[in-house]
């Protein structure tokens, strides 16, 4: 039997406010433990919650930025559970009235392009993070466990998708957009490594063309884009394999497990919590009025999907248009060095290929590096002058990333500078032939194959700095 | 000659600024009283002798100098120990936080150290604020000072023993179902609990958040206006604080009733209130109407639901607000082989049963499935009181009726019987689920000597009525008995 897996992801990101929540801590990552507290967000006796004016903007931002209604009465609620990293054992989230209803946001994947609905995004507090010590890291199985409250209190948005996702691809094309769409509105650092957007989904099977849903399962501790699709495509085989043993499904928590590639079972439905929402006594409801409503709409930046539209329209690949849209950094640098007069297609390349890779390889953001978007033009001028081969435009590159100057001073003092004047160029070309005479007697007797070994031969000579489209014109003059 | 610890704040206040006496002699009265009468009384759970001392000093210092002083400067208080204080052991009258020492003040303990006034020390309530006799607590029950067989009510019964007595000049107590105003009553002082938001409830240890306010207990009704305007006032740190203007609460204490339209709540008066009580109280309203008020009886049929869904709202929101005490971070820890036992053998241990039947009470109106049934039926039982208030608001100026269904009764009596103990806030609840203010003044005592307190209510805000209001009351009753152990003298 065919299954279509339904799938729907809960995004969780933390803010980048200048401070928590409900009190005046910094936010702030990697500061030493327990030094950003206060008795609020420490839950002392007697300390009372004051919601932070920013941070509901900026959650109104990304609601609008996924194109959700803003609510204009929303209410916070007390999410009851007992966790030891969680200072007043209940987590001040919203509930059944959250600030975003509603939006939806567009995908595109090789299996097509897709509407995702949103059904909501709400503001909520962070926990704490627990460190258990000795015994494989998870809670009960240690002999102690240190916590550390800075992080209790960041702000937190949780984005609630529709079931709408059917495919792995799907799933992870969508975190991909949602992270987009965030790190465009510049209200987070989306750092998934760092846990400052995490993912969890549900998901579950139905044979194909049936209109109920399966049992769901939810999976967690998917903490980069690439486990999302990986850990999903595993659930799907699971499930999959389960159901055509003409097994049930167990609706349960499973936990993805990057090393071995699986997930396996957290709790089940019986273990799961009564969150006995009710809410919250300690504040009072938030009202958006549509002037401020309108201020937030209109202080908006491009979305993603504006901008894909756009580089699409400059002649870039859907990926690639996909890419710089996402990465607003990439984006950035790759309008500078077309609005410099460089060529769309070839800047975008450079971009979503060397450059992508050395960051990556470099453990470095863009704006870490020394190029920008005039290097970028200007080494696209090298090539298209025909002083620069596309192979040593990339050796530049590189040299320009790590600083070592403008494209101009990297090729010379790399001695890149490619020579395509005949009178340069003749006589190592003639050297060449001289040495192979076979080669190019063959040539002049109408095999063109070994043409390329011929260019080969001199680009080896010149040190790989002569023009090859002007060594093939040289060698066929001497072809006659 | 006056013992010092005799005098009302007023009075002592003159004196400080008359020059008469100093802070520090007034605070050596205090302590002298409280020496002689906290074996019987227990009101305090903890006297900060040399904190005092100091805020005595100081007071004196700025008296001495003529700097702006105001009204409560070098003034003795007590504060309920549910308040907390920099540095000053703040427990609750739980187990769970012995030994707590909180790192910041609230924000009305803030005010009073701000305006000079002396902190006496903690007082003895029902743990968490939950009870009406004090009889909760885990250090032991308080006394009322009238007759020490009897409880001062709760949950704020220090407090009001404490002023009763004259071991303090004035003391904070705070109100959830009646928890200023019962204990008042019963001890023969004034205690005024606030219009919801008029005070910050920064610092208080939550027990209902939505129906929780901090109040002054004090001997006269002048006394309670001082007190209340150095803690009402907007506080940024909590988001409930009423933004707008503070009410002048002054303004009618001089102004009497006349004119005014009094309405006497008919759903709390007859069955149930000890006819001692009621006779009191009826009395008063006759000599209301004496003075020119204009009476009328007037029902709020929703009155009948207030008990049962407040037993619903406040345990719920209490089951939320005591999560925190779980062995973490500070007070009572018990190990455990695992966090959850850890957890649960510190909650078991640290708290008694009555803190443990609400939480189990509030947990349970909270379940899925039984949410709406429970807490979702409260909360519209909770409009509905809002609505008889605001017609019965569109008819007269103020409600009155008795604070407490009966004076105080003897230890013991109502110990293992809740429901019993719930009905002794009966009167009360309903301005806490509505967030009004009320306020409890002496009128008299019964015939086993034991103080009889009158209600006031007035609508949200609607300060300055009830205090013009509460001060006829005061003045009609002329009530100027002591209770006989504030009569042990310090010279003897």
């Amino acid at each position: 039997m065919k299954f279509e897996p339904v799938i729907g992801i809960e995004t969780h990101v933390e803010l980048t406010t200048a401070s928590k929540m409900f009190c005046g801590c910094p936010v702030e990552f990697g500061a030493p433990p327990n030094t950003n507290v206060c008795p609020v967000c420490l839950g002392l006796p007697g300390a009372l919650p004051v919601v932070n004016h920013t941070a509901v903007e900026y959650a109104m931002k990304i609601g609008l930025g996924l194109q959700c209604e803003i609510a204009p009465h929303s209410v916070f609620s007390r999410k009851n559970y007992f966790y030891p990293d969680m200072p007043k054992n209940y987590q001040i989230s919203q509930y059944d009235l959250p600030l975003c209803i509603d939006g939806y946001i567009d995908i595109e994947t090789d299996e097509g392009s897709a509407r995702v609905g949103i059904t909501r995004v709400h503001m909520e507090e962070d926990t704490g993070k627990s460190t258990h010590l000795g015994a494989g890291g998870r809670i009960g199985a240690g002999s102690q466990t240190l916590l550390d409250f800075n992080r209790a209190g960041v702000p937190l948005m949780e984005i609630v998708s529709e079931p709408d996702l059917r495919s792995a691809v799907q799933a992870r094309a969508y975190a991909e957009e949602v992270r987009g769409v965030v790190k465009r509105l510049g209200v987070s650092d989306v750092k998934l490594e760092e846990g400052s957007m995490r993912f969890d989904a549900n998901i579950s099977l139905r044979p194909e063309g049936a209109s109920t849903f399966g049992t769901k399962v939810e999976v967690k501790n998917m903490n980069s884009l690439r486990s999302v699709q990986r850990a999903l495509e595993y659930e799907i085989k699971r499930q999959a394999a389960v159901l055509e043993a003409g097994e049930e499904v167990v609706q349960e928590t499973r936990h993805w497990n990057e090393e071995d590639g699986t997930t396996a079972a957290m709790r089940s439905k019986e273990e799961a919590f009564d969150y006995r929402y009710f809410p919250e006594p300690d504040l009072v409801p938030i009202a958006v009025d549509e002037a401020w409503r309108s201020e937030v709409a209109s202080g908006l930046p491009e979305l993603p999907a504006q901008a894909r539209e756009r580089y699409r329209a400059q002649g870039l690949e859907p990926t690639t248009a996909g890419l710089l849209s996402r990465e607003v950094d990439l984006g950035r640098v790759f309008e500078d060095a077309v609005g410099a007069g460089a060529d769309a297609r070839t800047v975008a390349n450079w971009l979503t290929g060397e450059v992508t890779a050395w960051l990556r390889k470099e453990s470095l953001l863009l704006p870490d590096s020394h190029l920008d978007g005039a290097a970028l033009a200007e080494l696209e001028a090298m090539v298209g002058a025909g002083d620069l081969s596309a192979t040593a435009a990339k050796d530049v590159l590189g040299g320009v990333l790590s600083g070592e100057g403008r494209p101009a001073e990297v090729a010379e003092s790399r001695d890149l500078i490619q020579v395509s004047d005949s009178a340069s160029l003749e006589p190592a070309v003639d050297a060449v032939l001289a040495a192979n005479s076979d080669a190019f007697e063959k040539l002049k007797s109408g095999d063109h194959k070994v043409m390329g070994f011929l260019i080969g031969q001199v680009m080896r000579s010149t040190g790989g700095k002569a023009d090859p489209a002007a060594v093939t014109r040289i060698i066929n003059e001497r072809a006659g | 000659m006056t013992d010092l610890a005799d005098l009302t704040l007023s009075e002592a206040t003159s004196g400080l600024q008359g020059g008469e006496m100093t802070a520090v002699e007034l605070l050596e009265a205090v302590h002298r009283r409280a020496t002689m009468t906290e074996a019987q009384l227990h009101a305090y759970l903890n006297i900060d002798r040399p904190g005092a001392a100091r805020a005595a000093v100081a007071a004196d210092s700025a008296l001495g100098k003529g700097a702006a002083v105001s009204k409560l400067t070098g003034i003795p208080v007590a504060l309920k120990d549910n308040l907390v204080t920099r540095g000053l052991e703040t427990t609750c009258s739980s187990k769970i936080l012995a030994g707590y020492l909180p790192p910041y003040d609230a924000t009305v303990v803030g005010r009073l150290r701000e305006a000079g006034s002396v902190i006496v020390g903690k007082t003895n309530l029902d743990e968490f604020a939950m009870g009406s006799s004090t009889e909760n607590s885990a250090y032991g029950t308080s006394r009322n000072p009238w007759n020490p067989e009897r409880v001062p009510g709760g949950s704020s019964g220090g407090s009001a023993a404490a002023v009763a007595v004259g071991s303090a000049l004035a003391a904070l107590g705070s109100d959830t179902g009646g928890s200023i105003r019962q204990p008042a009553s019963l001890c023969g002082i004034v205690g005024m609990k606030p219009t919801y938001g008029l005070v910050s409830r920064y610092g208080l240890i939550a027990f209902a958040s939505s129906l929780d306010q901090i109040g002054p207990l004090t001997r006269t009704v002048t006394d309670s206006v001082t007190v209340l305007e150095a803690l009402a006032g907007y506080d940024p740190a909590d988001s409930t604080s009423h933004p707008g203007a503070v009410p002048d609460f002054r303004a009618g204490l001089e102004r009497g009733v006349a004119g005014l339209r009094i309405g006497v709540v008919s759903e709390l008066s007859g069955e149930g209130i000890d006819p001692q009580v009621q006779a009191a109280v009826a009395r008063m309203v006759t000599s209301l109407e004496g003075e020119g008020a204009k009476v009328t009886e007037v029902s709020l049929p929703s009155f009948e639901y207030a008990l049962s869904a407040y037993y619903l709202i406040a345990p719920a929101e209490c089951s939320a607000n005591l999560a925190r005490f779980d062995g973490v971070r500070y007070g009572l820890r018990r190990d455990g082989d695992t966090v959850e036992e850890m957890m649960a053998n510190t909650r078991a241990e640290g708290f008694g049963p009555e803190v443990t039947r609400r939480i189990l009470l509030g947990t349970y109106a909270l379940s899925a499935g039984y949410y709406d049934a429970f807490y979702g039926q409260a909360q519209r039982v909770r409009t509905l009181i809002l609505n008889d208030f605001d017609s019965a608001y569109g008819q007269v100026d103020v409600l009155v009726s008795p604070t407490s269904p009966t004076t105080a009764f003897e230890v013991g009596a109502r110990a293992t019987d809740p429901l019993a103990m719930y009905m002794s806030d009966v009167c009360t609840i309903p301005s806490n689920l509505s967030g009004h203010p009320g306020i409890s003044v002496p009128v008299g005592l019964d015939d086993a000597g034991l103080p009889i307190g009158f209600q006031v209510m007035a609508p949200a805000l609607g300060e300055e009525v009830l205090f013009q209001v509460a001060a006829e009351v005061e003045r009609i009753a002329g009530f100027s008995e002591r209770p006989a152990l504030a009569n042990s003298r310090a010279d003897i």
